[in-house]
C-alpha cells in the first residue's frame, strides 16, 4: 500500500512537472543563452554551469570522502578516533544545505577571496556531500569479505596493496553509488549555491566565473515570477537529468558487476 | 632437516590463550598432519607461522624460526612469499582465473607479460586445474566449482613458489573426488616443497601425512610418526581422539 502510495506521488509529481514544462523544451531551450534575465533564450549557462559546479564538487569531495572512510575501517580498531569522526559525518549530513550556504559564502567566498564562483559552489557542495560518500564507501568497505583481505595479506600482500587491489576495487560498486547519491544531491542543491556560487547567467569560462546552476536559475524564475513556463521548463531538464545520471550509473553499475562477480 | 622449528609459543586473543607453550619441528618435504577437535589451536598454528595473527591484533610469546631464521627478523613480505596459506572455504578474489592467480606473483616483481603467462600455467598444471580451465583463463573465477575453487587457491598459492605450504582444512567442503585429487596433488608435490596439513578429518592425515601432531585446547599433545599416532600413540587422550570417543 505504502509502496503504491510512494510511487504514484513520485509519478503524479513527475508527470505534473514535464506536462508543464514538456512544451517548453526545444534544441533552442537547451542551446540557447539565457536572454531578459530568463523570460527569453535557453538555459545553456545553467546546464553548463551545473555541470561544472558538480563536476568540481565531486572530484573534491571523491577522494576526501572514501580516504576518510578507508582511514575509518582500515586503519582505526574501532576506537575514539573512529567514533568522532562517523558522529562528525553524522552530524554534517544532517545540517541544512542553507547553513552550508552560509558557510560557503563567509568562508569561501570571502575568507579565502575566492567570490561567487564555480570553485566556490563546488568547494560548498563538496563539503556538504563528503558525509554521504563517507558513509557508502564505509559500508561498502566493511562487506568486503574478511577473507578477501587475508588472502592478500597471506600472498604476501602489504596493507596498501591489499585495500588498492582489492578492497576498493571490490567495494567499487557502493563506492559509485555513494558518488552518484552524491551527484544527485549536488545537482538538485539550491541553497547551498545560490549564496556560493552566484547567479550570473554568462557562461561560465572558468572556475572562479560566477555560475547559475539550474535548481537556482529555476528558483529564481519562480521566485520572482519571471517566467513560470520557463521555469518549468528548466525543472523538466533538471529532472531528465537527474533520472539520466542515475540510469546511466546504475547500468554502469550492473555491467561491472555482470563482468567481476 | 627441520624447515620450521616453534620454540616455546603461546599466542593470545584479548584474554583467550589460543596455543599454550608450543614446541615441535616441521621437517623438510614432509606432510606433516595437525588434527584435534575445533578450538585446539591449529589454525592458531598456522596463523602463528605465518604472522597472520597480527592483523587479528593477537600477541604471540615465543619463537619460530624457518630454514633457522626468526621469522619476526623476515620482512613479512618475504615470510610470506615463502609460507602458503590455504583456507578452509575456497575464497577467491573478485576477477578472471588468471587474476587470481598472478596477482601474488605481481605484487612481489615486475614480471614480463611472458613469465607471467609461464607461472600461471606451470600454477595450475601443479593444481592439477589445467586440463579443466585452459579455455577459460579469463572467465571469472567465480565460475569454478567449489573443488575447481580450491584448486585454484592451491594454484594461486604455488604460483608464489614458496617452501612451505600450509592448508587449514582444505578439503573441509568438498566431495570426496575433489578430496583425492587434492590429496594426490599435495603427493605430487611433495618432493618440492613442505606441507602442513590442518584436518578435521583423521582419515586423512592417515592418507597423506607423513607425521601427525594430535592438538586439543591449545596444547600439542602428541607429535610422531603417523603410523605410530594411528596406531599405538603414547598418550591416551591421542587413543580416545581417533577412536571417535571426543571432539
Amino acid at each position: 500500500m505504502m509502496t503504491v502510495i510512494t510511487v504514484v506521488i513520485l509519478f503524479f509529481i513527475i508527470v505534473y512537472v514535464f506536462k508543464n514544462g514538456l512544451g517548453q523544451l526545444s534544441i533552442e531551450f537547451l542551446t540557447e543563452k539565457t536572454r531578459d534575465m530568463g523570460k527569453e533564450g535557453g538555459i545553456l549557462p545553467s546546464i553548463l554551469g551545473t555541470l561544472f559546479v558538480t563536476v568540481v564538487a565531486i572530484i573534491i569531495a571523491t577522494p576526501f570522502g572514501v580516504g576518510s572512510a578507508v582511514y575509518l575501517v582500515e586503519y582505526t580498531r574501532g576506537g575514539l578516533m573512529r567514533r568522532i569522526i562517523s558522529f562528525g559525518a553524522d552530524c554534517l549530513a544532517g545540517v541544512p544545505s542553507i547553513i552550508f550556504g552560509l558557510f560557503g559564502f563567509i568562508f569561501f567566498v570571502i575568507t579565502l577571496g575566492l567570490g561567487w564562483s564555480v570553485l566556490s559552489g563546488g568547494l560548498t557542495l563538496a563539503v556538504m556531500i563528503i558525509p554521504t560518500i563517507i558513509r557508502t564507501t564505509e559500508e561498502a568497505i566493511k562487506s568486503v569479505p574478511r577473507s578477501y583481505r587475508e588472502i592478500s595479506y597471506s600472498l604476501g600482500g602489504g596493507k596498501l596493496d591489499t585495500i588498492l587491489k582489492v578492497v576498493l576495487p571490490t567495494a567499487l560498486p557502493g563506492i559509485l553509488t555513494g558518488v552518484i547519491l552524491g551527484i544527485g544531491r549536488a545537482v538538485g542543491e539550491t541553497a547551498a549555491v545560490i549564496f556560493t556560487a552566484g547567479s550570473s547567467l554568462g557562461i561560465p569560462t572558468s572556475v572562479f566565473s560566477s555560475t547559475r546552476t539550474l535548481a537556482v536559475h529555476f528558483y529564481i524564475l519562480a521566485r520572482e515570477g519571471i517566467s513560470m513556463p520557463k521555469a518549468y521548463g528548466t525543472a523538466t531538464v533538471l529532472i531528465v537529468i537527474i533520472l539520466a545520471v542515475n540510469f546511466v550509473a546504475y547500468r554502469l553499475m550492473h555491467r561491472f558487476i555482470a563482468r567481476y562477480y | 632437516m627441520d624447515k620450521v622449528t616453534i620454540e616455546n609459543v603461546s599466542l593470545y586473543y584479548d584474554s583467550c590463550q589460543a596455543l599454550k607453550n608450543v614446541t615441535m619441528t616441521v621437517k623438510k618435504n614432509e606432510i606433516l598432519g595437525v588434527i584435534g577437535p575445533a578450538n585446539s589451536g591449529k589454525s592458531s598454528l598456522l596463523r602463528a607461522i605465518d604472522r597472520l595473527y597480527e592483523i587479528d591484533y593477537a600477541r604471540m610469546t615465543g619463537t619460530i624460526m624457518l630454514d633457522g631464521k626468526n621469522i619476526h627478523k623476515l620482512s613479512i613480505n618475504d615470510l610470506r612469499r615463502r609460507v602458503g596459506l590455504i583456507f578452509a572455504t575456497p575464497v577467491v578474489l573478485p576477477g578472471t582465473i588468471y587474476k587470481n592467480i598472478s596477482y601474488g606473483p605481481k605484487l612481489h616483481n615486475r614480471i614480463s607479460k611472458e613469465k607471467l603467462d609461464d607461472i600461471v600455467v606451470n600454477a595450475l598444471k601443479a593444481a592439477n586445474l589445467w586440463d579443466e580451465v585452459e579455455n577459460r583463463l579469463k572467465d571469472s573465477a567465480s565460475t569454478l566449482s567449489g573443488g575447481q575453487q580450491q584448486r585454484l587457491c592451491i594454484a594461486r598459492a604455488l604460483a608464489m613458489e614458496p617452501e612451505v605450504i600450509m592448508m587449514d582444512e582444505p578439503c573441509s567442503g568438498l566431495d570426496p573426488i575433489s578430496t583425492a585429487k587434492i590429496e594426490a596433488t599435495m603427493l605430487d608435490l611433495k618432493e618440492q616443497y613442505t606441507f602442513i596439513l590442518v584436518t578435521n578429518n583423521t582419515k586423512q592425515a592417515a592418507r597423506v601425512a607423513d607425521r601427525t601432531a594430535f592438538f586439543l585446547a591449545g596444547e600439542l599433545i602428541e607429535i610422531d610418526k603417523t603410523e605410530k599416532i594411528f596406531t599405538s600413540p603414547s598418550r591416551a587422550k591421542t587413543d580416545e581422539y581417533i577412536r571417535g570417543k571426543f571432539g
